[in-house]
């Protein structure tokens, strides 16, 4: 009797593999655009040249350019003139604090940001200023010096309180670029801070309060309420993420989300941060299944020696 | 009543009250197996295995997950995936073993067509299994409910839409089966019920019926050889095991079965731990909302086939193709006209009709996957229409087999 | 014999009582399975029609399914064949596309392209014109109207005024 085992097993395998083919790695590149990273290189963004002057920056900060009129510094001992809740009643959405900008941010992206913000955050389909459609965030259009080198002066100000570019937790990361505008529930996050535990139901609901009035303006603001991201981790996957937030426009033409311009080191702590959010298992899933794994093996090959046993007297 | 005397050992005991010996004889160590099989013969373990994975997965899952439209999501995704410790490990095998189940059924399936195992006097094996089939669809089903996320939401919207029946627009069918004008509260409670206590019981039941249809015919063999049972059975017993065509159950039979479980058991776990997209969809991952259809609408892939079989026509026909498709596999062995119960093979015409069934499948699971335009469109429904012209072809192709 | 046969008949008698007693539950399981009483008494939404700007959509919600409200633009209307004439919702002089926004194939929810004025359900590739007419199978039907009611500025949904009646008369909609 001619033993048929391998060549039936090679056709159970083919068949399986290949309509796993068809309906996974091959669907799905039909079904999804591909979008390819471009390492958050912003390649469309003017080069850094200049070495900027942190002093001069601080003042033109604080001074001529006026950023503290809407920004908070809270590092620096400037402290935001309104609330949250205040400020997207005003802006549409409440302006980041600059304390830690320089380590999250991409520094020609704050460059370009500071000269033309709906250029820097790719939203001038929306705040097209020839049709009166101004963004929010005023312009700089210098204080009477080379504006080049006021820019970068303001830059190296931004940069130069930061914590080093290492220091950035996930936390701070996902707060200062995602979490004004995108909700995490799972890790309590709302747009307006963290919501702390309250002894008394009515402080509860008050801030419940505060959040949905901050969801209004955002809402009008972008057209829809930005989703929570809680799970979006298992929905989109890192790619998906990672792309879209170093170009919305490249996956979702004509979307109100800005380009957010954070640096490759600063993306990944946002990933980081929403993997602890949606995927908070992957480390033990990991470590668990090697195991499990070795497991198995151990099994089938002991499963495989008692076979031979029990079948030594049948053939 | 019986006649009791005093025990001399725990067996003893237990062999006066319940016969613990005689039920070990029928259902082991003399339930006599073809000794001329290969590892396709073990799937029915596999697949008891994978059930028993299913089941004590469920358990756990069930004692954290919350059956309400607002909570549900949030149980599952929050409370079992974060909080309750393992509860990731559960919902990853419960996940994955309910995707690779299909797999199995569907390799122990073409087994059967293969081999001829439905016919002369296997009938009822093949109706029961094809019984489990519609059961475990119906439980996978509802089981796909129960995280309420986007795709939960969406397809159950389409296929209780299906209970319409196109141009009988029985809208108020549709309506009861919710219990509300769309899937909402009521939709979900009920197929909770049915998720982890109906079908259960269904399947339970059905793989109890399932075993029994084997008992009379016995197993078939890998040469569509008819065995005499009683007379190997008794060389066997009298020592002659190598050349006693049949073996035990246990040991002989379950240690074979227990080899493939083992390297099966690799590959499961391989896909519980790190590979596990295909079986848990990302789209799922958002909650759900009846005011925002995915970009695209699939079921999980082991209902892809028949699903494309519906697609590809107007209402009406697409219909009557699908409820074609779902029955016709259970009247398999009175389509098939020859006597010859031996392997694919050796039946001629038979062997492609197999093989061309098999590609149909592929093809119809692939395509009913991918956006139904332009050429998918096309292949789609001349697969569809292969499908069908298939099974209508059967008869005919199998009346004409000569004996072998 | 004669005890036979009357054991016989007992035993059908008592099969037969058996058989009303199940039939019976099945009647009280298929009502538990009924939508409640809340469920289709949340069935009515009004919808004010003056507040719709031309030419865009605007999705509302009735019975948990989207509907969709399109106001006509002035092109529109003046384009309109007779047969897209004949689903027209006239409230005051503005005219309507107002139809459940449910693919009639399916029920999945078609997305509306504003720069073609057309739909695309994802679900199964079916299209819809700007007035509701499929010009894409699989979907079977034009986009169904749900039961309305003209009152003034306002529309009653739920609830069929004589404009729905006669729609629904002349198999316009379901």
């Amino acid at each position: 009797m001619k033993n048929k085992e391998p060549l039936i097993l090679v056709v159970v395998v083919a068949f399986t593999l290949l309509t796993y083919w068809l309906v996974e790695p091959y669907a799905h590149s039909v079904m999804h655009k591909h979008v390819e990273s471009q390492n958050f290189a912003y390649a469309d963004l003017a080069p850094f040249t200049k070495t900027g002057d942190a002093v001069n920056g601080k003042a033109l900060v604080t001074g001529a350019a006026a950023c503290t009129g809407c920004h908070s510094i809270t590092k620096d001992g400037i402290p935001a003139s309104v609330d949250a809740v205040s400020a997207a009643q005003t802006y549409g959405v409440n302006p980041p604090d600059l304390s830690n900008a320089g380590a999250i941010y991409d520094a020609k992206f704050l460059a370009d940001l500071i000269k033309n913000p709906a250029h820097a955050l790719k939203v001038e389909h929306k705040f097209d200023a020839s049709k009166g459609q101004a963004h929010p965030m005023v312009a700089f259009y210098g204080a009477g010096g080379d504006i080049e080198q006021e820019v970068a002066d303001m830059v190296a100000y931004i940069q130069k309180i930061a914590v080093k570019p290492s220091e950035v937790t996930p936390k701070m990361a996902y707060e200062n670029a995602c979490g004004r505008c995108h909700a995490v529930s799972y890790e309590k996050w709302t747009q307006i801070g963290e919501k702390p535990s309250f002894k008394f139901e009515k402080d509860s609901l008050a801030f419940d309060i505060k959040v949905l009035e901050y969801q209004d303006s955002l809402t009008k603001y972008m057209g829809k309420l930005p989703p929570d991201l809680s799970m979006y981790i298992r929905s989109r996957g890192e790619h998906y993420i990672s792309t879209f937030m170093e170009n919305p426009q490249a996956h979702l033409e004509g979307t109100a989300m800005p380009r957010v311009g954070v640096t490759a080191d600063a993306a990944h702590k946002v990933i980081e941060y929403l993997e602890d959010a949606g995927d908070t298992k992957r480390h033990e899933r990991e470590s668990v299944g090697k195991m499990v794994l070795i497991y198995s093996v151990i099994f089938a090959i002991l499963a495989l020696l008692w076979k031979k046993q029990v079948w030594r007297d049948l053939h | 009543m019986a006649h009791f005397t005093k025990a001399t050992s725990v067996k003893d005991w237990l062999n006066q009250r319940l016969a613990i010996e005689k039920v070990e004889k029928v259902m082991a160590s003399e339930y006599w197996i073809p000794k001329n099989i290969n590892f396709l013969w073990a799937m029915g373990m596999v697949l008891a295995i994978t059930f028993a994975l299913l089941l004590v997965s469920g358990i756990f899952l069930l004692m954290y997950y919350q059956p309400d439209v607002k909570d549900a999501f949030y149980s599952v995704n929050y409370t079992i995936m974060r909080d309750v410790d393992f509860g990731w490990l559960w919902r990853h095998v419960h996940g994955v073993a309910a995707s690779v189940v299909f797999l199995i059924i569907y390799i122990h399936m073409f087994t059967g067509i293969y081999y001829g195992s439905y016919k002369k006097g296997r009938e009822m094996i093949w109706v029961s299994g094809m019984l489990l089939f519609v059961t475990f669809s119906a439980e996978a089903f509802s089981g796909y409910m129960l995280p309420w996320g986007q795709m939960s939401y969406w397809a159950g919207m389409v296929i209780t839409n299906i209970f319409s029946l196109g141009g009988l627009h029985l809208d108020g069918l549709v309506e009861w089966i919710r219990g509300d004008y769309v899937p909402a509260q009521a939709f979900l409670t009920r197929f909770f019920m049915l998720h982890v206590l109906l079908l259960p019981l269904a399947i339970m039941g059905l793989i109890g019926l399932h075993f029994a249809a084997l008992r009379i015919p016995h197993v078939n063999n890998q040469d569509g050889e008819e065995i005499d049972f009683n007379a190997e059975s008794k060389k066997y017993l009298a020592g002659d095991k190598a050349g006693s065509k049949v073996i035990r159950f246990a040991n002989d039979f379950m240690s074979k079965d227990l080899m493939v479980v083992g390297v099966f058991l690799i590959f499961f776990f391989y896909l519980v731990f790190f590979n596990y997209g295909f079986a848990l969809d990302p789209v799922n991952f958002d909650p759900a909302d009846g005011l925002k259809t995915p970009a695209h609408i699939y079921p999980e892939w082991y209902f892809l086939w028949s699903y494309e079989i519906l697609r590809p026509f107007s209402v009406n026909i697409g219909l009557i193709a699908f409820g074609f498709a779902q029955v016709i596999f259970v009247l398999l062995p009175w389509l098939d006209r020859s006597p010859n119960a031996v392997p694919a093979s050796r039946r001629g015409a038979f062997s492609i009709w197999f093989w061309v069934l098999l590609i149909d499948m592929i093809v119809l699971t692939a395509m009913g996957k991918l956006p139904p335009e332009g050429m998918f469109s096309t292949i789609g429904l001349v697969a569809a229409i292969l499908f069908i012209a298939l099974w209508i072809a059967l008869p005919f192709i199998t009346k004409n087999e000569k004996k072998v | 014999m004669h005890n036979s046969s009357r054991r016989g008949f007992m035993g059908k008698a008592f099969g037969a009582v058996a058989g009303v007693g199940a039939v019976g539950s099945l009647v009280a399981m298929k009502k538990t399975w009924d939508p409640l009483p809340s469920v289709k008494a949340a069935g009515f939404t009004t919808l004010d029609m003056s507040i719709y700007k031309e030419g865009e959509l605007v999705t509302e919600k009735w019975r948990g399914k989207p509907i969709f409200v399109l106001k006509k633009t002035a092109e529109m209307v003046a384009s309109q064949t007779e047969s897209q004439k004949a689903r027209d919702i006239v409230v005051g002089d503005s005219h309507f596309m107002l139809a459940i926004g449910l693919c009639t194939h399916l029920g999945c929810i078609p997305g509306y392209n504003a720069a073609e004025k057309s739909f695309l359900c994802a679900c199964h590739g079916g299209m819809f014109n700007w007035a509701g007419e499929v010009t894409k199978v699989p979907p079977p039907r034009a986009f169904d109207i749900p039961p309305f009611k003209i009152e003034g500025n306002k529309i009653i949904l739920g609830e069929a005024g004589p404009e729905y009646k006669a729609m629904k008369d002349s198999g316009i909609t379901l």
